[in-house]
Parts: structure tokens; sequence; C-alpha cells
């Protein structure tokens, strides 16, 4: 967390160039120096370590979110489709540690087709992509609840669970680091990669003006077909995750959608699409992560969270992006 | 470049009335075959009040989603409503009207902050409209643990009970509300400014359209529909109640409602007429669901099926006009 | 003058968030002035009279047969049924809450399994499901009202918004009998359930606060605010607490979800150094709080849950220092037997106060049955129902 070291940033930063990284990494200074005055020992290797594996799967998930909502479209489903991938999961493993790696399998196919479809209606049909992932968010939760009669059954493995709960012990200097820690490494490395890409650059072409991109020889559809998939392999990994953090339940995905939308938009992705970078939505997902750890630190009522977190959002997207559009 | 419509509600025939007419027409044989009778009076009171409290809600998201904008901080407006109405009423009818006025000025506050947060602060939206339900639901969640207040005995004599034949006096109300705003969508400069903004804000405001004031306008006049909705759900109930808005998920159906009544998502198209079809179109498929006692889940994925359906229906029809 | 505006705006935001943060720092955890050990304000819906009633029939020694607990009554007050009687086979018609969680689902089988025992006696079971939505629900009255029932369940969706609809029904003339939540009206021929939420919340508190070590720190784990049945049942815990004299540092919702329940046992481990004792309101997240203290590599701590077969197993298992009020789904039974009852004639207690066990760690292996599923609830009383084990896996 080099963070961490830099001075404070001066107010002039206020005046940044849209969707650069600046806003959010000094909110995420604000965020860290208030926590290392209410709790230095956050900063201890192991805890560090164990947040950051806690996080891996919102970071993910915004991650998957960014390709989507840079290429100008919504992708509402990814909470309904990591419950659904828990649930499925769980069914599907039904305790048997034989099970996991296929289902591990299984799961990222189905995170790859539930992104597909939601791509190919949206481009295709042409249905909005708000009520394409809206429809598919009733769908998938109706649809798990119908086929476990409405509680989940079976159980995750222990070796399903290790991804998610367990960590790498005894490491020199960082003491434990958690599989997840790893798992989003790998993955944000990837997804780094695949916004530097052509691919990437096309992507955010796309999401700031389909119709030059279309008329300069671009595959629109295609492009934001597979932003959908990228977001729903996402879900699968972070379901994978979440799962093994905390076991099987209906709750398992609820809400991460809202959630994935705040960080990407925090980390100064234009909603609407054609601005942002992949990295500064990750780091909105880290401080949305920490925002919540530090009102656990300075114990804010449970029923008053609610409020700091609108107002926070309200504040840091009103600094952060004062020229984008309403829609 | 696409051609202003100043026209909006000339827009078709909305396609959803025939879906609902369908819909009715093979439910009522389903449940006819199935021992039952979908008609009778019970069921189609229970259909028109479903529809009454969602359809209030769902005429205020037209006007928003017509300019262009959304509202997803509907469901707390609605319960913060219910409960300033509730508890200033307190159990005694000398307070309605200044409990009825109090409900819907707050709302209208609601409104004009969503409205300044996405006009002037250039916040998008969706973003805005949820920064202000999460600040509503912390306020109704720290301050309330239960229902509170009590609804005057005559308003729930009258707006929450009182029926005239299978008709509830409440869905009166939203056949009203809807029919002054389907006349200020056609009638009014505001209307014809708000479908233009919608349309295309540029072409808009070179044409000499205010389109902040516009889209304030619009985003008060939702909240207050929210609002309406709110005093009709507290005489329903009897009392406030913090959770009413977001358990009834008054935030996603509405806008399903007005997307599957035709009006289009981006702005500019549409109209409230089509929502009102819409949310008849949701209360039908409810109401022909627990006659046949379908799981409520079997329900949610029909539901996810036909909002993705509708909308792809008017795609293609908007595509082929588009083409011709 | 956009630029002024945007700024103006952001300062008075900036306030208002300012302000969110700032003021619980000043006191360390919450509204920590009143009884000095941070549980805050009591709720509006603690009422002295009925607490002190639940705590009582905690004692009371229930009449009915010994071995079917739903058919128990605690403190019967016998009403006459006479005018309901009505030559069978019945009608029955529920108007159920919800279906949206395990407990609601369990119960519902249970239910189910009941009505198909007396099938001899009911020739139609009308099941409409509201939703969790209290508008959907008085809907589903009024529509059930006009469906010839010859009595009607109702399982309401919240105490006080129900009321007016619960009313209604008992005006059309049919029999209606409320359990699990109840009304504020004496309208209905009986009203179903267990002791409730205040004996719920005082059994854990009392245990978790005697078997923590004196003077340590407590974390209390709810799942929403406002939820009545949830309320009364912190509001007793409350109670427990402050005669005690422990240390409630948080008092924090989790939502039901199980990661957000780690996060911030977590967190609390951290801040806390250690923490001295689990109390919940619900079982759900009971396992997931259990292992945040495991990951951490710290020992569990005293801790309730409910008679979830997850908790009970992790209890036995890892040999926790644990207790288990439940809220029974066996009370999913008698509803469907009080109605056959009412419509015989018989008279029927009103209140019907149901027994309401506690799995303690004496008679934990009594309840724990590996062979069902883990969210099964153990106090289910549906061994002897026409399709068990199976339909409840």
């Amino acid at each position: 967390m080099q963070t961490v070291q830099r001075p404070p940033l001066p107010l002039r930063l206020l005046r940044v160039r849209p969707g650069g990284l600046v806003p959010i990494i000094a909110l995420l200074a604000v965020l860290l120096i208030l926590v290392a005055v209410r709790q230095p020992d956050f900063f201890a290797p192991p805890s560090l370590m164990s947040f950051l594996g806690r996080s891996a799967p919102i970071i993910l998930l915004a991650a998957g979110q960014y390709f989507v909502i840079v290429s100008g479209e919504f992708d509402l489903s990814v909470g309904a489709l990591v419950t659904a991938q828990v649930v499925v999961a769980a069914r599907l493993i039904d305790s048997e540690p034989a099970h996991t790696w296929p289902v591990v399998l299984l799961l990222l196919g189905f995170g790859a087709l539930v992104g597909l479809v939601n791509g190919l209606i949206t481009t295709r049909l042409r249905v909005p992509s708000f009520i394409t992932t809206l429809g598919m968010l009733l769908i998938l939760l109706g649809a798990v609840y119908l086929w476990s009669d409405g509680a989940p059954k079976g159980g995750l493995s222990d070796e399903f669970r290790r991804f998610g709960r367990w960590a790498f012990e005894d490491v020199p200097v960082l003491g434990r680091v958690p599989y997840a820690l790893i798992v989003l490494l790998a993955f944000a490395a990837l997804a780094v990669l695949v916004a530097r890409s052509d691919f990437g650059r096309t992507l955010i072409a796309v999401g700031d003006n389909p119709r030059t991109a279309e008329l300069s020889g671009v595959r629109v559809w295609r492009h934001r077909t597979i932003a959908f998939v990228l977001s729903g392999v996402a879900a699968a990994v972070a379901a994978i995750l979440i799962g093994g953090y905390s076991g099987v339940s209906f709750q398992a995905g609820a809400g991460l959608e809202f959630g994935a939308i705040t960080a990407v938009v925090l980390g100064g992705v234009a909603l609407g699409g054609g601005r942002g970078s992949v990295v500064g939505a990750m780091l909105g997902a880290l401080s949305l992560e920490l925002l919540f750890a530090l009102m656990n630190f300075y114990g804010v009522s449970g029923a008053l969270r609610s409020t700091v977190q609108g107002a926070i959002i309200l504040l840091a997207v009103a600094v952060s992006a004062p020229r984008s559009s309403s829609r | 470049m696409r051609a202003l419509a100043f026209r909006p509600t000339r827009w078709a025939v909305p396609g959803v009335f025939v879906a609902l007419a369908l819909t009715l027409a093979i439910g009522w044989l389903v449940v006819l075959i199935d021992g039952g009778q979908l008609f009778n009076q019970s069921t189609t009171v229970s259909l028109l009040h479903v529809a009454a409290g969602l359809g209030l809600v769902a005429v205020g998201q037209t006007l928003v989603i017509l300019g262009g904008s959304l509202d997803l901080s509907v469901a707390y407006v609605v319960s913060l409503s219910t409960l300033v109405a509730a508890e200033t009423m307190n159990g005694s009818d000398g307070a309605l009207v200044p409990a009825i006025g109090l409900a819907l000025t707050v709302s209208a506050a609601v409104g004009l902050f969503n409205g300044l947060l996405v006009t002037r602060l250039r916040i998008n939206a969706f973003i805005a409209t949820l920064g202000v339900g999460l600040l509503l639901k912390g306020y109704l969640d720290n301050g309330y643990d239960g229902p509170a207040g009590a609804t005057s005995p005559a308003l729930v004599q009258t707006l929450g009970y009182q029926r005239i034949g299978p008709v509830p006096l409440s869905f009166l109300l939203l056949v009203a509300v809807a029919g002054v705003v389907w006349l200020a969508l056609a009638r009014t400069r505001f209307g014809h400014h708000l479908v233009a903004v919608g349309g295309d804000p540029e072409v808009a405001r070179l044409s000499g359209v205010r389109n902040d004031r516009v889209l304030v306008t619009a985003h008060v006049l939702c909240s207050l529909c929210a609002g309406l909705a709110g005093i009709y759900l507290a005489s329903r109930l009897g009392s406030g109640a913090p959770r009413v808005g977001s358990e009834g998920l008054y935030d996603l159906e509405s806008i399903a409602a007005v997307v599957i009544g035709g009006t289009a998502l981006a702005g500019g198209r549409g109209g409230v007429l089509g929502t009102v079809g819409g949310v008849l179109l949701l209360a039908s498929i409810d109401a022909i669901f627990n006659q046949l006692e379908v799981d409520a889940f079997f329900k949610q994925v029909i539901r996810g099926v036909v909002i993705i359906a509708a909308v792809a229906v008017y795609a293609r029809r908007a595509l082929r006009k588009g083409a011709v | 003058m956009r630029r002024t505006i945007a700024a103006l705006a952001a300062v008075t935001l900036l306030g208002l968030a300012g302000c969110a943060t700032d003021e619980p720092a000043a006191g360390p955890s919450g509204s920590a002035s009143a009884a000095g050990s941070g549980t805050g304000e009591q709720s509006k819906f603690f009422v002295q009279a009925d607490y002190d009633a639940e705590l009582a029939l905690l004692d009371a020694t229930a009449t009915g047969p010994a071995d079917r607990p739903w058919e128990q009554v605690l403190n019967p007050k016998m009403v006459e049924t006479a005018k309901f009687k009505k030559a069978g086979p019945h009608k029955l018609c529920f108007s159920n809450a919800a279906l949206n969680n395990p407990w609601r689902q369990v119960g519902f089988k249970t239910m189910q399994a009941e009505v198909e025992a007396q099938g001899s006696r009911i020739k139609e079971f009308v099941h409409v499901d509201a939703e969790g939505k209290d508008q959907k629900q008085i809907a589903d009255i009024n529509d059930l009202l006009g469906k010839g029932c010859d009595a009607l369940i109702v399982s309401p969706n919240t105490t006080a918004t129900l009321t007016p609809a619960v009313t209604a029904a008992c005006k059309a003339g049919l029999p209606v009998i409320v359990f699990d939540r109840g009304v504020d009206t004496p309208c209905p021929v009986t009203f179903i359930n267990p002791i409730g939420g205040y004996g719920f919340g005082h059994v854990g508190a009392e245990f978790v606060s005697q078997r923590m070590k004196p003077g340590g720190k407590l974390l209390a784990l709810r799942i929403l605010p406002g939820v009545d049945v949830l309320e009364t049942r912190w509001s007793a815990a409350k109670v427990a607490f402050d005669k005690a004299g422990v240390d409630v540092v948080g008092v924090e919702f989790t939502d039901g979800d199980p990661a957000k329940t780690k996060k911030i046992v977590n967190d609390y481990i951290q801040r806390h150094g250690t923490i001295d004792g689990v109390w919940m309101d619900a079982g759900a997240v009971a396992v997931a709080a259990v292992e945040a203290f495991q990951d951490a590599g710290k020992p569990v701590p005293p801790i309730n849950g409910e008679d979830q077969l997850d908790f009970l197993k992790l209890w036995k298992d890892k040999g926790l220092t644990a207790i288990a009020p439940t809220y029974p789904t066996y009370q999913w039974r008698t509803p469907i037997i009080a109605a056959l009852r009412i419509l015989d004639g018989q008279p029927v207690s009103n209140p019907w106060k149901l027994p309401q066990p506690t799995v303690t760690q004496e008679n934990l292996d009594s309840y724990l049955d590996l062979d069902m599923p883990p969210l099964h609830y153990a106090m289910c009383g549906c061994t002897d129902l026409p399709g068990y084990p199976q339909r409840w896996k």
C-alpha cells in the first residue's frame, strides 16, 4: 500500500482529467488515513492480507462490470448470478470432494453463458441492457429458488471452500497470503492486460460513440457481447470466492450488482460508457470495502450506515465526475 | 439525426393492451379449466388495488424516463410518505389535509434534490437516485423500528377500502392522475419539452428548451406520484410502514411497468397510457398466478421473461419503422 | 456558475457526511449513553407486561399430549366456537406472508404435510403467497374472502399493517386463525404462536452473559431493523445485558448475509482484540459468525444460534459453548388442527401459546439429525407426518 506514504493530495487535484485515477486515489488515501488513526494495527501484514482476501470478490465484480459499463451498458444480473452459482455449486458438489474441480469448470462456463445471453439479447434484440439484465436477475433468482425448493441444499466441499477461506501460511514477511488474494492478483493482471489490449481500447471507443465506432469498421455488437461475457466470468470467479469465504446461502450475492456499479463509478468510470480505467474500477471497489471496514472500526450505528454510504457516494461522484452527462 | 418528436402521445396504440387482452383471455380460460373464476368481484378488486399502488409510482417514473432520466429512490419515498402522513394524522380526521400536504411536500423536496443532483451536479441519474435512496434508507432504518403513526379513519374508509362496484376509489385516483399526466404530456409545453429533452438533449437545448428546468420538474412530479402512492398505502395499511416501499420492490417494478408499457428507457418515446397497461399486465399476471396457486419463484421467472420479451418486441417494431 | 453550485453542494454534502461519520466517533459504540453498556435506547416495541408474561411462560407447564408439543397449550384460556360448527369436508384457505427463507420453507412443508395427514377432513387447501409485501397480502386476504373458504388462516407479514385486512375478514363471518406474528385486534378466533420473541432473546442473552467472562465484550448481531418479531428479541436481550452489566461493544445488522457477518465479526475482533460473547437475534448467520472466529485463529466465545442443523452440527463437532433458543417450525401444524377443531365446534384456547423448547448441551444429541439438510430446522415436529423425510430434503 504505497499510497499510505504519499502526502495528502492537495485540493487543486479536484480539477483533473475526467476519468482519471486521481480522485479515487485521493478517496482511498483519505479512507486509509482515517483507518490509520483509529486502527493502526490494520496495516499489520496478517490483517491487511485478510482484508485484501475478503475484498477480492467485489474487486473482481467491479473489474467485470467495468468492461460492460465502459462499453455503454449495465450488468444488473451479477448479484443474482453469484447467488445462483453458489447455490448450484452446493447442490452439485453435495459435500463430495471429487466433484470440486468439475463444478468449478461448470461454474465458469455457466457464468460465460449467462454473459453471452445477456450480450446477445442486448445487442441483437436491441433490448436496453438495464432491462435485459434486470430480467436476467429475476429469471436467475426465480429459477434457482425453484430448483432448490426455496432452501439451498447440499453443501460445499472443503476443497471448494479453500479458495475463499484459507491461505498460504508461513510466508516470509507477509505471514499468510489468502488464496483469494492470489486469484485476485492473477485476474486483476489479466483484466489490465485485456483493458490495454486493442480490444480494451476499442471497447472504450464503442462506449464513447457507437455510431462512429461502427462507421470505422468496429463490430460494436461483438465487442459489447464479449464485455458481458467477461462480466459473467468475473461473477463466476467471485461466486467461487464468496462461496468459499462464507458458505452457501441465498444471500450470497444480494446487492452485489449495486455494489459493483457503485465501485466502478467511484473509480471514475462514466456510466454511459467511453471513459474510465479498469484499475480505477478496482480501486473503487477497494475503497467501498474499506469504507465498510471503517464503519465497523468507528462503530457507526448499523442503521445509519446506508446514509453514510449514500452521502459518500454522492459526494465522491459529484466531485470526481462533474462533466458526465445525465445519461 | 432523428427529427424531434413533438407529438409524443400519438405514438401508436401501445401494444401492451393487446398483450393485456390476450393474457386476460388465456388466464380466464386456464383458471376456468382449473375450476376457478378469474373475474369474480373479490379478485377484480384485489387486482385493481395492487395496480393502483404500483400504478401511481409507475406514472411518475414514466415522466423521468421520458426525459431520459431514472428514479431508483421511489421505493424509499413511498415508505417515507406513508410515515409522514400517518404520523401527522395520528389517528384523527382533523389532521387529514395538513398530513397529506406535508407528505407531498416532503416527497416533492426529495424529487427536487434528485433533480438538482442530476442537472446541476451532472451526476448520472442511476447513481444520484441510488445514493438518495441510501440516504433515505438510513434515515428510515435509524428512526423507525416498525410501523408508526395511525392513518385517519376517514382516509382508510375512503381511499383505502371504498369502492364503486368492483372499482376501488384508489384505482379511480390512478386513472385521474394518469389522465392529468397524459394531458400534461400531450397538451402542455412542459410535456413537449420533456419528450424533446429525452429524445436528444443537445437538439432540445439548441431549440430553446431549458433542459435542466424541465428535468427537475419531471423529478419533482415523479416523487410527488411516489408520495401519493405512499398516502394511498398508508390508507390501506392503517399506519406508516418504513419497509413497505422497498419490500414492495416499487423501484424496479415501476421501471419494469414503464418499459413494458412501451416507453423507451433511453427517453424521448412512449407515454403514460402504455404504463397503465404495463401495470395492469403485471397485476393480471399476479392475479392469474394467484388463482392457479403457482409458485412465486416460477412467477418471478415469468416476469423476467415478459419484461425482456416485451422490450424486444418494441425494439423490433421501432427498428422496422426506422427502416421504412 | 455551474461549478460554484457544484462546489457549494459538495461542501454541503461534505458537511452531511462529516456529521454522520463524526458523531459516533465521539462515543465509541453508537448511542452508548443509555445504561452505560452500549445497548442504546429501548425499542418502542418493548412492552413490559408482555415481557413479564413471556418470561413467566418459559417456566410454565403445558397441557396436552407430551409427545405432540404442537397440540400443547401454555396457560389455556378456552373460547367457545360452537357458532362456527359446520359439516365437513372443509375448504381451508391460507394467506401466507412469504416463503422467502428456510424457516418458512420448512414450516410450510410441515403445514402441507399436516393437510395431507388430515386429508379425509379437508377437501381443498388454498395457499396464497404474499411474497413479503403488505400490500399484496391485504389484496390476497380480500381475494380469499370471495372464494367460499370455510376457515381462513393468516400468517401476517407485519403486525400493525395487516390489522385492517384481518378485521375485514373477521367481519365476513368465517373463523379466522392467525399464527406466527399477531395482529392488533382481538377479532380472530385464536392467535397461535410459541412463547415469542422476548423469551427467545432472553434465553440467549442470559446464557451468553452468564458464560462469558465478567466485564467481557459482547457483540450483538441482528438481521434487520424494523421487523417486529426480531425487535422483541433484541429488546429482551437488551434488558438482560443491562442487568448483567455486559459491555455491548456493537449492535450490527447483517441482512442475513454470511459474508457480511464474517467481515463484521472479523473487524470487531481486530478492533477489540477479543470478543467474549456473541448474541444473535436469529440463527441464520450463526455458522458464519463461528467461522469468523475460527479463521482469525481465536477461540469461539459463548454464542447462541437457532435450531438449524448446520449450527447444531458445528456446535457438536467443535464443542462450542452454545445455546439455541428456538421459534419452533412445528407451529405451522397447529393452525390446521385449530381450524378443524373450530369447524367441529370444539373450544380452543385463545391465545394458543405453544411451548418453545431450548436446545442445550444436555439435549443437543436428541435434536441433531445428520441425515437432514444443513438448513433444516430440528424443531419441525414433522417426523410422524406423511412424506417424512423426503419432503423436507
